[in-house]
């Protein structure tokens, strides 16, 4: 049996983030992968970096998130293919809009002023290619977009070359609590640790359920179509306020189209199945926004798994009942932005058993507040 | 127009158009989707136009037999989707095809998968370069429209298409630079005058024989024992490149004809999630499959060279037995009926496949094949070279998909069809593991690309603007 | 951009079609793919790589390697050897990444 000070279980964004910051702070701590680093949800997103529409209980936790993008290439030694070119939320209609600037104002009133209104014109200005009937939109500035296959590898290398220890190929098999600290069977070999992180993403529920947690977790498995490459023509990430939609170019020109539609999660099979029925849906939106991508060629379409919660808000925080577990999973399809910052938080609640940043609202206690209700 | 059937074919070659056949004879209504314009797939491709024009008797006796079967498929009352590109198949038994402006979706109890092969990619330096084509590729323009390479173009590889199709453009009256032979499993020669034990597949090599004597007859510059080969031209090929133990050889080249073998097109099966194994005798996967052509999916069966090269006599079988099965799974052939009608195409199965072990170690592809020297390209698409998957491999890449990932090989307009072999190949050799252990691509839809606005047209109406 | 095609030209039937080839009036034979009839034009070359330049040219006129992409009647990035000719078909190189 080999020994750590902590066990991280998921090898994505989260589970490499947090391992990072544990092992930058003197801790010997193991990632225990089941496939391959980024092989699910973090490595095959939509790589949208927003604040912008966030739930309002994330805007605090968001917000000080993105200092961490800004700065990624000191926290990871890679520039993880980010750019700050903005997310653009388009309304199509007058009320679309009133209902933007209705949101942009709770959102000052909780003293942020990262989301702004803008008209028509300026929409035009920042997204020449957008369809004509669109009549303004909300713009954060600093958000971007990133690539997630490359950040969540270098997450796990910087994390490896801090001293933490990353293995693939090792699927969980049992979890138990003795001796005062936790041990971790899996297919390749069985840790000891005195706390166990579980970042085990669209399986974290079946994770927490080995430690006697129940969480009313159901899974998303959101789709996305990439097209042939495009000759650059739109810039910053485009969403529409009425429709489910994420839409942006890649470097390489390629168009990526996510925006949450469904299809179908085979958690046994770790395999996703496209609906096609949903995906033209956000086919339907892309061309209502871009009228000129009627045209485009789809090359490919495909789905990322991902544990969703009935409230939509992450899980970040210890285990009501079992000792030295904290929970960081179940973000419902945006958690990609809340990666970098959520290490942190999960390596103040490991190490000091609290956290300054504002993950109180993700407790894992309001679902066990219901359960006994 | 009626949209569910209990049996949807796709693909029009001499599998699915036998099982077509068999399944309308059992009752069961039947639809068959094709890209093509006609029916008989690459091996009958053409065949009744051919017929008509008075081409197909030059073309071969075995061609010209495809015209029996695709006049039964014509009478046998199944609705033929023609020109048309699947782009999906869902597990559950719906289709998506499009003819390049609209999609139609259409419901099958039973699907058979019926795809055929494609010719296995043969990475070389040079194989990027205009005027480097693959044999089946001129195969093409001849049988459909009459084309004929010209005098100054090259052929290079081995396998039974190489023989076959230089004996069609003599036959035809047409003339090649010559023929690099890059078979390894002995000169052809050699391997005929060994097989005196393989009684039961003597058409194959009285063919192969006659093919011989036939170039020999018309003075074809034949290579053999050709260890590689290259394309050399600035913007479009010039010259080929070739070599003989170890020394180099050049001429000019006004086009360049590759062929080394073909594989089963697995792109379909694979996207549906069916399993697959390592077929080590043909170097390539195929689909696990029971004795009727069945998957571990439900609603899924396989028949023909998707499922395992075995030629087209081997794929009419399949076919047969694929609907036979598919009609009892549906409730409609009771087994001991069943188990009568399938025994004589069982036995034909036995008979087509009693050559196929000989010809597969006789033209096992070279290893340089599956695994290229680092500055050859494998994605064309992407334009990504060998040396950039061996990179990903040591930057710690165990398989096709995290190679994927990381240089975007496999990411193009192909979807990997035309270097996924390579790339598990190559990942194998660098890891020293079996194949089977690098595995290969996942499989994303659509198959082919497909425009965005016929997508959304399958929005259901109401959702959306 | 024209040379020699590598193909003898094609033999004559009375229903042969002419499409227009990179502008040119071409004679094919009825039932030509659009790749065939870039080939029988003698196009050196009917697409330019979108990631590298490099020109490239029909490979396996079967479906599977998209190296024959054309802009056909101002279509791009459609599969010529997939396509049939029509009477007064355009067809076109396509030069790297399609436009929007």
């Amino acid at each position: 049996m080999r020994e750590a000070d902590a066990i991280v279980v998921g090898g994505g964004l989260h589970g490499c983030s947090a391992a990072l910051q544990l092992a930058l702070r003197g801790r010997r701590v193991v990632v225990l992968e089941r496939r391959h680093v980024g092989r699910h949800a973090s490595g095959i997103n939509a790589g949208g970096v927003r604040t912008l529409g966030r739930d309002l209980a994330e805007v605090p936790l968001s917000v000080l998130g993105m200092a961490h993008w800004h700065g990624i290439r000191e926290l990871v030694g890679d520039d993880c293919g980010f750019t700050a070119c903005r997310q653009v939320k388009v309304a199509e209609t007058p009320a679309e809009l009133s209902a933007l600037e209705r949101r942009a104002q709770a959102v000052r009133r909780l003293g942020y002023d990262h989301e702004r209104v803008v008209d028509a014109h300026e929409l035009r200005r920042l997204v020449p290619a957008v369809a004509g009937h669109c009549v303004g939109a909300l713009v954060a500035d600093g958000d971007g977009a990133a690539d997630p296959y490359r950040t969540t590898h270098a997450f796990a290398a910087r994390a490896r070359a801090a001293g933490a220890q990353v293995v693939e190929g090792a699927a969980v098999t049992g979890l138990d609590w003795r001796h005062g600290a936790w041990v971790v069977a899996t297919t390749a070999g069985t840790w000891r640790a005195g706390a166990v992180v579980n970042a085990a993403g669209a399986w974290a529920g079946r994770l927490a359920a080995l430690a006697g947690d129940d969480f009313p977790l159901t899974t998303r498995a959101s789709m996305m179509i990439v097209t042939e490459r495009m000759p650059p023509f739109v810039v910053p990430v485009v969403s529409a306020a009425g429709r489910a939609l994420s839409f942006k170019q890649s470097a390489s020109g390629t168009v990526i189209i996510g925006g949450g539609q469904q299809g179908r999660a085979d958690l046994d099979r770790e395999q996703a199945w496209v609906n096609v029925s949903n995906l033209a849906r956000s086919a339907q939106a892309a061309a209502a926004l871009f009228p000129a991508m009627r045209e485009a060629r789809v090359v490919r379409a495909w789905c990322g798994i991902e544990a969703q919660t009935p409230d939509r808000l992450p899980v970040i925080g210890h285990s009501t009942r079992a000792p030295g577990l904290v929970h960081v999973f179940g973000f419902s399809g945006h958690g990609f932005q809340l990666g970098p910052v959520c290490g942190l938080a999960v390596a103040d609640l490991v190490l000091a058993g609290g956290t300054a940043l504002p993950v109180a609202p993700f407790s894992p206690a309001r679902f066990a507040a219901a359960a006994a209700a | 127009m009626k949209r569910d059937f209990d049996f949807v074919v796709v693909g029009g070659g001499p599998a699915g158009l036998a099982a077509a056949v068999q399944a309308r004879s059992l009752g069961l209504s039947v639809a068959l989707v094709d890209e093509q314009p006609a029916p008989g797939g690459q091996i009958y491709r053409a065949v009744e136009r051919a017929e008509a024009e008075g081409r197909a008797a030059a073309l071969g006796a075995d061609y010209r037999d495809g015209l029996a079967l695709v006049r039964a498929f014509r009478d046998c009352g199944a609705v033929h989707f023609a020109s048309r590109q699947v782009w999906q198949v869902e597990p559950e038994g719906r289709v998506f095809a499009t003819d390049g402006r609209e999609s139609i979706v259409l419901r099958g109890s039973r699907i058979l998968v019926a795809v055929g092969a494609l010719e296995r990619p043969v990475p070389i330096r040079g194989w990027t370069l205009p005027g480097v084509m693959t044999v089946g590729a001129a195969q093409v323009l001849h049988k459909s429209i009459g084309l004929l390479p010209s005098p100054g173009v090259w052929i290079a590889g081995s396998g039974p298409l190489v023989l076959h199709f230089a004996a069609e453009v003599v036959a035809a009256g047409g003339r090649l630079a010559g023929i690099l032979d890059t078979a390894r499993g002995g000169l052809p020669e050699a391997a005929i005058a060994n097989a005196a034990g393989m009684l039961r597949g003597w058409r194959y090599l009285a063919r192969g024989l006659g093919y011989l004597a036939a170039l020999r007859q018309a003075d074809v510059r034949r290579v053999t024992g050709v260890e590689a080969v290259e394309a050399v031209g600035e913007g479009r090929i010039a010259r080929v490149r070739w070599r003989v133990n170890g020394a180099w050889n050049e001429a000019p080249a006004e086009g360049l004809l590759l062929h080394e073998g073909v594989i089963p097109s697995t792109h379909m099966t694979f996207a549906l999630g069916c399993a697959h194994d390592w077929d080590d005798a043909q170097r390539c996967f195929r689909p696990r499959t029971d004795d009727f052509g069945a998957t571990d999916v439900e609603a899924i069966l396989v028949a023909g060279d998707c499922g395992g090269i075995g030629g087209a006599r081997v794929a009419e079988c399949q076919g047969r037995l694929a609907a036979i099965g598919a009609a009892t799974a549906l409730g409609r052939l009771p087994v001991p009926e069943r188990e009568r009608l399938a025994r004589p195409a069982r036995e034909a199965l036995a008979r087509h496949r009693a050559i196929r072990g000989f010809l597969d170690a006789l033209y096992a592809p070279p290893p340089e094949l599956l695994a290229p020297p680092d500055d050859v390209i494998v994605c064309r698409c992407e334009s990504i070279t060998a040396g950039r998957i061996r990179e990903a491999v040591a930057l710690g890449c165990r398989g096709p998909n995290q190679v994927k990932s990381f240089t975007r090989c496999g990411m193009g307009p192909c979807q990997g069809r035309l270097c996924g072999p390579t790339v598990t190949g190559t990942i194998a050799a660098e890891l020293g593991v079996p194949p089977a252990q690098a595995g290969a691509f996942r499989v994303r839809p659509p198959l082919k690309p497909v425009r965005l606005g016929e997508l959304a047209a399958l929005a259901e109406p109401g959702e959306g603007a | 951009m024209r040379i020699d095609s590598m193909f003898l030209k094609p033999p004559e039937t009375a229903d042969a079609v002419t499409v227009e080839v990179e502008g040119r009036p071409v004679v094919v034979p009825r039932g030509a793919s659009a790749a065939a009839a870039a080939l029988i034009a003698g196009l050196a070359s009917t697409r330019a790589s979108p990631v590298t330049g490099e020109p490239r040219a029909p490979y396996c006129m079967m479906g599977a390697c998209f190296e024959c992409l054309l802009v056909i009647d101002d279509e791009p990035s459609q599969q010529g050897c997939l396509v049939t000719v029509r009477p007064g078909m355009r067809i076109r190189r396509q030069e790297g990444a399609r436009e929007l």
